[in-house]
């Protein structure tokens, strides 16, 4: 049972600092590194900074051009060292060899803080980085900093459904792990005249030792797949509207400004839009120039979702609701009637839609 | 085949409320249900116990009152129901839940070996989705999650093909039993609950085994003590210090208050009409 946990990691609070620095793990599949992992630069470059130590990223993957272009990149995005691991396992996410590259990295440097993105790849292998290391971990920040009494981590996350948050620190064990979902925190600057170190490191590998095979990859249908995390504009509906025939009001609109839409957790549930375009804690994050909620109430855990929005439309016909609290313009009213008065508004006003009517 | 699946009996989040004043969770009259993740996996280890004959134990660690969720598992079809339930549990964080429940699995596996353990792919109170890679780690089972299909299992070649939802795409991964299987919302449905099968849940005796029965030789590892994280600080989010500025609705037509929040959106975001208007 050469993967139980050990409690080696579990380390008196003596020897806590003779654990140094931030890491990200960076999320490198199939040739592309999931923007998760420059915010998460962007996000550990203020606790570096906060705690006066260096900012590393880990890359692990083939040994082929994409896994030195993401470690250029890694420094681009705020890295100072880069370490990475190239064998020709890694090509796929599989997660004993994910595994077993970035626990021996970690053990080999002991960084204090260590982050990965909440993705599928990064959940699965934070769970297991962890327990191996037996040390502790908080899923899907939504903020990170740093306690100036004990040097540890403050991780604050949404609790019991996303009513609560609640921070969540790891006095006794290094190093402190988390995970923080696309578009939670800020993409940083991208400077190509950063320089840093990028350290290649040995680990031993073998494709015979891993059982678990890849068969293929089926890539998403374009269609199917939504880059609503990623769009400049979002308009989203929840219960407020009725029922799922009405959602073709939000549909138009996007439509119309160019966006991609969304739906609160309860529409999606109730299967009105697919669960892939739920937008809050347990859905999509979503980071757009502009936010349009029709007829959603703004419970926690849709705000922690839309909170890095610029700008927020809020339609509610509950002068009461939360999503007042946040959002930047507030309408008491209708959204069956008010939505397709700005899909109307904005057609008049767009010279390309107004010509084809 | 002998299948373990793993279910925890939450507090049925969509109808916690906060305290309005003093910020507390109100517990009272909460609903407890079984965690809807746990019914999809349950729900493939009953179909793989149609298709190919399977012994199904399901194991939960919470209160005794937790035993109701196990009795209704076995209502819809499993075989065998262990709580474990011991004070040395409360507290437990996420390493030391799966400390608990993988400790639990090596015991129940001494009786029968274990070929698959099947978990949800998070918990609604929680959200983590680390007890499944964390018992997976643990017993050295091949770990497979967020899996929208089983595609073939062969257990006379310990041989498992799953489809893993990945990032852009879905993994067509072939691997080995035993293995640990978390799945996607929407992979199936539960099923309803047969009457023989609700006439056995009613009868049915939940075995009940504190630490010592479930082969915990280490009980400093669970609870608090075995939790390296520590909730310092349970909040409501603070109120933005600028509320939404709001647009008399009573005043006009729809267009017309359409116009007025446009009219006020792009006089302080020229950019943003420039894009909209495209």
């Amino acid at each position: 049972m050469s993967a139980a946990a050990s409690h080696a990691a579990h380390t008196s609070p003596a020897g806590l600092e003779d654990w140094r620095g931030v890491w990200i793990a960076v999320e490198l599949e199939r040739g592309r590194v999931h923007p998760v992992s420059w915010e998460l630069l962007g996000e550990g470059r203020k606790l570096a900074a906060h705690l006066g130590v260096p900012l590393c990223a880990a890359v692990v993957g083939p040994d082929e051009s994409a896994t030195a272009d993401a470690c250029a990149e890694a420094i681009f995005h705020g890295a100072d060292c880069v370490y990475v691991v190239r064998h020709p396992v890694l090509a796929h996410y599989r997660t004993a060899p994910f595994t077993t590259a970035l626990t021996r990295l970690v053990e080999r440097y002991r960084p204090e803080i260590l982050l990965l993105g909440a993705t599928t790849l990064g959940r699965d292998l934070a769970g297991a980085v962890a327990t191996t290391l037996a040390t502790g971990l908080t899923a899907d920040c939504t903020e990170l900093r740093i306690d100036g009494e004990t040097r540890s981590l403050a991780a604050t996350r949404p609790t019991f459904g996303g009513s609560l948050l609640c921070t969540i620190h790891t006095l006794r064990c290094r190093p402190q792990m988390a995970t923080v979902r696309p578009r939670v925190m800020a993409m940083p600057a991208r400077d190509t005249q950063r320089t840093g170190r990028i350290i290649p490191e040995t680990i031993a590998l073998d494709e015979d030792d891993i059982v678990t095979k890849v068969l293929a990859f089926i890539p998403d249908a374009a269609a199917e797949e939504a880059q609503l995390a990623y769009a400049d504009i979002v308009v989203a509906g929840g219960r407020g509207l009725g029922g799922p025939a009405n959602f073709r009001l939000v549909t138009d609109l996007a439509r119309v400004v160019g966006g991609d839409y969304g739906g609160s957790r309860p529409v999606a549930q109730a299967g009105w839009i697919g669960l892939e375009r739920q937008i809050g804690q347990t859905g999509k994050t979503i980071r757009p120039k502009l936010y349009i909620a029709a007829g959603i109430s703004g419970a926690v855990q849709h705000r922690v979702g839309v909170e890095g929005a610029d700008v927020i439309v809020a339609i509610n016909s509950d002068p009461d609701a939360p999503i007042f609290e946040f959002a930047t313009y507030g309408i008491v009213g209708d959204a069956l009637r008010i939505l397709p008065a700005l899909t109307e508004a904005l057609r008049a006003r767009s010279p390309a839609l107004a010509a084809a009517d | 085949m002998h299948i373990v699946v793993c279910v925890k009996q939450v507090p049925d989040s969509a109808q916690i409320r906060v305290h309005p004043v003093t910020n507390t969770i109100m517990r009272q009259g909460v609903p407890a249900v079984i965690n809807p993740y746990d019914l999809i996996v349950l729900e493939e280890a009953l179909r793989l116990k149609d298709c190919l004959g399977a012994r199904i134990t399901v194991l939960s660690m919470g209160p005794k009152i937790a035993a109701e969720a196990l009795k209704k598992c076995v209502s819809y079809g499993a075989d065998e129901a262990i709580l474990i339930t011991d004070a040395v549990f409360a507290g437990s964080d996420t390493l030391a839940t799966s400390y608990a429940l993988a400790s639990t699995i090596r015991r129940i596996a001494a009786d029968r070996p274990v070929d698959m353990v099947f978990c949800g792919k998070q918990t609604i109170d929680g959200d983590t989705a680390q007890v499944g890679p964390g018992i997976a780690r643990r017993l050295g089972f091949e770990q497979l999650t967020y899996v929208s299909r089983i595609e073939r299992i062969d257990p006379a070649a310990r041989e498992i093909v799953v489809h893993r939802r990945g990032e852009g795409g879905v993994q067509v991964l072939q691997s080995r039993l035993p293995c640990l299987v978390t799945m996607l919302e929407g992979s199936n449905t539960l099923r309803f609950a047969g009457m023989d099968d609700m006439f056995r849940a009613a009868r049915y005796e939940v075995l009940e085994w504190n630490h010592k029965a479930a082969g915990i030789d280490a009980p400093e590892r669970c609870g608090l003590k075995g939790s390296p994280t520590a909730v310092k600080k349970v909040f409501a989010p603070p109120p933005r210090a600028k509320k939404a500025e709001m647009i008399d609705a009573s005043a006009g037509t729809p267009r017309e208050i359409a116009d007025a929040v446009l009219a006020k959106l792009f006089a302080s975001r020229p950019a943003l009409e420039r894009e909209m208007t495209r």
